[in-house]
């Protein structure tokens, strides 16, 4: 196997057995990318003359100290990087460049991880495809026809195609766990409040959260005990103690009792993601857990409540860029006009269609009964939720309810892509985590499970993920981009 | 104004919170730095930052609410009130819709020896926004320029309900609430550094009417004097308007200091929607009871008090009381010339008089003074000791003032000592009457004005040294002839 075939624990491994140096490992990763992101079009930044100097810099084992000393990361372009542009795939931030790294970022750097560069997104977060990225889309590296998903479509495509063992990538209404269900790979959400959302261009604040997106469960986990904890730059940030994620990698699940909804049989799930979660569930069945049905009624509601809150944040969150004191300036003779130049020139029609919208729900006359009414259902989502987990430890849906669709496929049809989001959507309205992994293929498409815990019990989830793991070998299967040695 | 008509008065002040670093940010909130030198990526609304409160500021607002005896909340949230402006960094301000920090309390008013409660509805907590620098005026400015040093200082917003009924009893408010925030520690309450602003709404009815007119909110008060003349000014266009049968709308309007008028900035239904709803960055605020009380605990002597205590304690009247606790540093400066000196009525007629005029004339404030109480209570006792008079002490204190220089040594260096004694004053006394037979005549037929030139001369003949009560006494023995 090449280095850049190996996931973060692995590389690891080689680094501490010598066979393998830090510079060997970028070696291999800045050459795959070179192969393969021609085709993919991860990234949006690269930074490899970085990357290469620390890697020079690591060379040395003693110079090694960090949990992930010498190993390669990837960001969403979504986290703030000090003196590397962060664009959130944005005409507004094209140029932009921070002077602060996101905290979770700080956390990566200060255990020596290496950035190799930001990857692509739908732009602010908004979207399903990360065709609504300003720049270029990203293809989805089992099918070059089709989307990675989004909004988190760069990370979870770099990894799938091998141009990087893990990234990070925020969020909000399934925008890590999409992805990673569309391009084969693990993809974790953990609770609102576990990560630091501090330098995280923030989209919808009540939701957005960083995560992991890695090709094993392990991995997750490592990068779980580096970035997860209390921020005190983030008031939202939780006080709740940060357990060792790696201590929960036992796949011994007997008496672990999961629950599947009902619901998410019923509407347009496709067949054949439909049989592969029933046979997934059948194989945990095998692995001494108890399955049951259970219902989560107030689902069908998540989305058009989501729809509203989520636009209603965005609506101000983008506010800020005003054209002021950074970001594109469109100029003009007076201030409304620069605003509206700036504004008009530097988004993209799916965020400016939130921004319309999330304007309009909280307007005066309409507050009443759209944002505050959604507010409510969030509440009976949480209720619902909690309810659940009286008698189970985790739920078990399927990440989306079809594979990735064709480039294009969706664009013109709003309501279908927001119809991607069914499943994940109601798990960032309660705040909980949430994993994604890969569960088999469906003509020749990775298909994704998700398994939801309650919140701060991530443990629970990276182990029943890591069981499934251990268990199955969907994880092991690799996409055929050519260029590979083998 | 047309007594027919009433004016209906509420004010809404914003109080800069006396904290060292911003509400949501650790950036300093010293007063005069160069443009943009205090801020950070944060309070400049820069992308993926976030708020973090200042757990000062909840301190200090509870401190506040306390001194306006306001209920304090047990949870208080904070909002998005969002609207675009280039000094408003984030295109909305965090601040406190539905949950303030403070409700429901009150302050009163003294008027001619009459208390007044003014009500105040709530005080919420919020940021402030930065400033636009232009050159010379906002509309032949070629350009404008950002400055956000004062974008997230924390600001406490007082409401007043619309209890005042003249412009008059709106300074009064002012005043009373500027003294008390003063005295509570919480804020500088600087009008002309912006530290203490004042909208005003005003009104008129006709006198008996229960519903309030239209009103208007005058913005841009930066001084008690422009509070006044503004609320002066607008309750007698709306009468006019009313009389004229115009018809008022209900509108913002700003003072023009310079033409001393009111004009339309927008109309309400010019007005924006501010699409208020809670920030999902700050959690909501939980206030224990315990905390209160600690804070309650602490809280200095208030300006009421303060009144009582120089009332009952020192007999003085309610209108010295009122103006000694004006500031906290005043009700000091009077505290600490008694523990050198005994009578509270003299140093309060020093104060409000010879003291304050001084203060005025130079535009000082009382800890700009240079005279120390103690050197004040010095200069009442060398009246007391006969050593000076009181009109020597008029030039003594202003020598003091003037050069900080202790009294005595004043007195010395310019010869001052006053003259008591009698065979001295005698002799002067003697030489005066030998040499103005004809007024001695005057006198003795009556003409009392008489005796007043004989005081003049002895005054003249010694510089103004003699101590008068002897002089009187010596001159009446001697005028008296036999």
């Amino acid at each position: 196997m090449e280095l850049y075939e190996l996931g973060l624990c692995d590389l690891q491994d080689k680094l501490n057995r010598d066979e393998a140096s830090v510079q060997e490992i970028m070696e291999s990763i800045f050459k795959r990318i070179h192969t393969v992101d021609d085709k993919v079009k991860a990234f949006i930044t690269l930074d490899e003359e970085n990357a290469l100097k620390k890697a020079a810099d690591l060379s040395h084992k003693d110079s090694r100290k960090g949990t992930i000393a010498g190993l390669p990361f990837a960001l969403k372009d979504v986290f703030c990087t000090r003196g590397l542009r962060t664009t959130c795939a944005s005409r507004m931030l094209e140029n932009y460049v921070p002077i602060y790294d996101a905290t979770a970022v700080s956390r990566l750097n200060a255990e020596q991880g290496i950035l190799i560069g930001k990857t692509n997104m739908d732009e602010f977060a908004m979207g399903s495809s990360t065709e609504l990225s300003a720049f270029f889309p990203t293809r989805n590296p089992w099918d070059l026809e089709r989307v990675p998903g989004g909004s988190s479509g760069g990370c979870a495509a770099a990894v799938a195609a091998g141009e990087v063992p893990v990234a990070l990538g925020s969020d909000t209404g399934g925008s890590i766990r999409q992805p990673a269900a569309f391009c084969g790979v693990v993809g974790f959400k953990p609770s609102y409040g576990r990560v630091s959302r501090w330098g995280v261009v923030a989209y919808t604040s009540s939701m957005d959260q960083a995560g992991v997106i890695a090709r094993k469960v392990e991995d997750c986990a490592l990068i779980m005990n580096i970035i997860a904890g209390r921020d005190p730059l983030d008031a939202t940030s939780a006080e709740v103690k940060v357990p060792d994620y790696t201590s929960f990698l036992n796949p011994d699940i007997r008496g672990m009792k999961i629950a599947y909804p009902t619901e998410c049989f019923q509407q347009g799930v496709d067949e054949e993601v439909k049989n592969l979660i029933l046979a997934a569930l059948k194989k945990y069945e095998e692995l001494g857990a108890i399955i049951e049905e259970v219902s989560l009624s107030h689902g069908e509601y998540a989305l058009p409540a989501y729809y509203i809150i989520g636009p209603a944040e965005a609506s101000t969150n983008l506010a800020c860029y005003d054209g002021v004191r950074f970001g594109l300036r469109v100029e003009a003779d007076n201030i409304l006009d620069m605003y509206c130049n700036s504004r008009t020139a530097g988004f993209g029609d799916e965020v400016k269609r939130r921004i319309m919208l999330g304007t309009h729900v909280l307007s005066s006359g309409y507050y009443e009964n759209y944002y505050l009414k959604a507010m409510k259902v969030r509440r009976l989502i949480k209720n619902d939720f909690d309810q659940v987990f009286k008698n189970y430890d985790l739920i078990i849906t399927p990440t989306t309810p079809t594979t990735a669709f064709k480039l294009g496929a969706e664009l013109n049809d709003t309501l279908t892509l927001y119809g991607n989001d069914i499943f994940t959507v109601p798990v960032n309205m309660a705040g909980l985590p949430a994993i994604s992994i890969p569960c088999g293929f469906s003509e020749g498409l990775p298909v994704g499970m998700q398994i939801i815990g309650q919140a701060f019990d991530e443990g629970r989830v990276l182990k029943a993920a890591y069981a499934f793991e251990q268990n199955t070998i969907h994880h092991k299967n690799k996409p055929s981009l050519g260029g590979e040695e083998r | 104004m047309n007594q027919d008509y009433e004016v209906v008065i509420g004010l809404e002040v914003h109080a800069e919170l006396k904290t060292n670093s911003k509400i949501f940010c650790s950036c300093s909130t010293a007063f005069g730095a160069e443009p943009n030198a205090q801020i950070c990526p944060g309070c400049a609304g820069f992308p993926g930052m976030l708020p973090v409160l200042n757990h000062r500021v909840v301190e200090i607002a509870i401190m506040a609410g306390l001194a306006l005896n306001c209920e304090i909340a047990e949870t208080c949230r904070f909002d998005r009130k969002n609207y675009f402006y280039p000094d408003l960094p984030r295109a909305y301000q965090i601040s406190q819709l539905d949950l303030p920090i403070c409700q429901i309390g009150y302050l009163e008013i003294d008027l001619d020896g009459e208390k007044k409660r003014i009500g105040i509805t709530r005080a919420h907590l919020e940021e402030d926004a930065g400033k636009l620098v232009h050159q010379g005026n906002i509309t032949s400015s070629p350009f404008s320029l950002v400055d956000l040093n004062r974008s997230g200082m924390p600001l406490l917003e007082i409401v007043s309900e619309p209890d005042m009924r003249s412009a008059q009893e709106a300074r009064a408010y002012m005043e009373k609430l500027r003294s008390i925030l003063l005295f509570a520690g919480v804020s500088n309450c600087k009008m002309e550094e912006g530290s203490l602003r004042c909208d005003a709404n005003v009104s008129v009815r006709p006198r008996g009417q229960k519903e309030l007119g239209i009103r208007s909110e005058i913005k841009n008060l930066n001084s008690f004097r422009a509070l006044e003349k503004a609320v002066e000014y607008e309750a007698r266009r709306h009468v006019e308007a009313i009389e004229d049968g115009e018809k008022l709308i209900q509108e913002t309007r700003t003072w023009d200091e310079e033409k001393q008028i009111t004009l339309s900035m927008r109309s309400k239904e010019e007005a924006e929607d501010y699409r208020y709803f809670p920030d999902p960055n700050l959690p909501p605020i939980k206030i224990n009871r315990e905390w209160v009380e600690k804070i309650k605990a602490t809280l200095p002597e208030l300006p009421d008090q303060a009144q009582q205590r120089l009332i009952e304690e020192y007999g003085l009247p309610t209108y010295d009381a009122a103006i000694l606790t004006l500031t906290p540093e005043f009700l000091a400066y009077f505290d600490d010339c008694l523990a050198h000196y005994h009578d509270a009525k003299t140093v309060s007629n020093w104060m409000m008089g010879e003291l304050s005029k001084h203060l005025n004339q130079n535009n000082m404030e009382i800890n700009d003074c240079k005279i120390q109480p103690e050197a004040l209570a010095r200069m009442l006792s060398l009246i007391d000791e006969g050593t000076i008079s009181g009109k020597m002490a008029k030039n003594v204190f202003e020598e003091m003032f003037a050069s900080g220089k202790e009294p005595d040594l004043i007195i010395k260096e310019k010869g001052m000592v006053q003259i008591s004694d009698a065979s001295t004053l005698l002799k002067v006394i003697d030489e005066i009457i030998g040499a103005n037979p004809g007024v001695v005549e005057d006198y003795r037929n009556g003409k009392e004005k008489a005796f007043g030139f004989f005081v003049g001369q002895v005054m003249k003949a010694t510089r103004g040294q003699a101590n008068p009560a002897i002089v009187n006494k010596l001159l009446k023995d001697r005028l008296k002839g036999d």
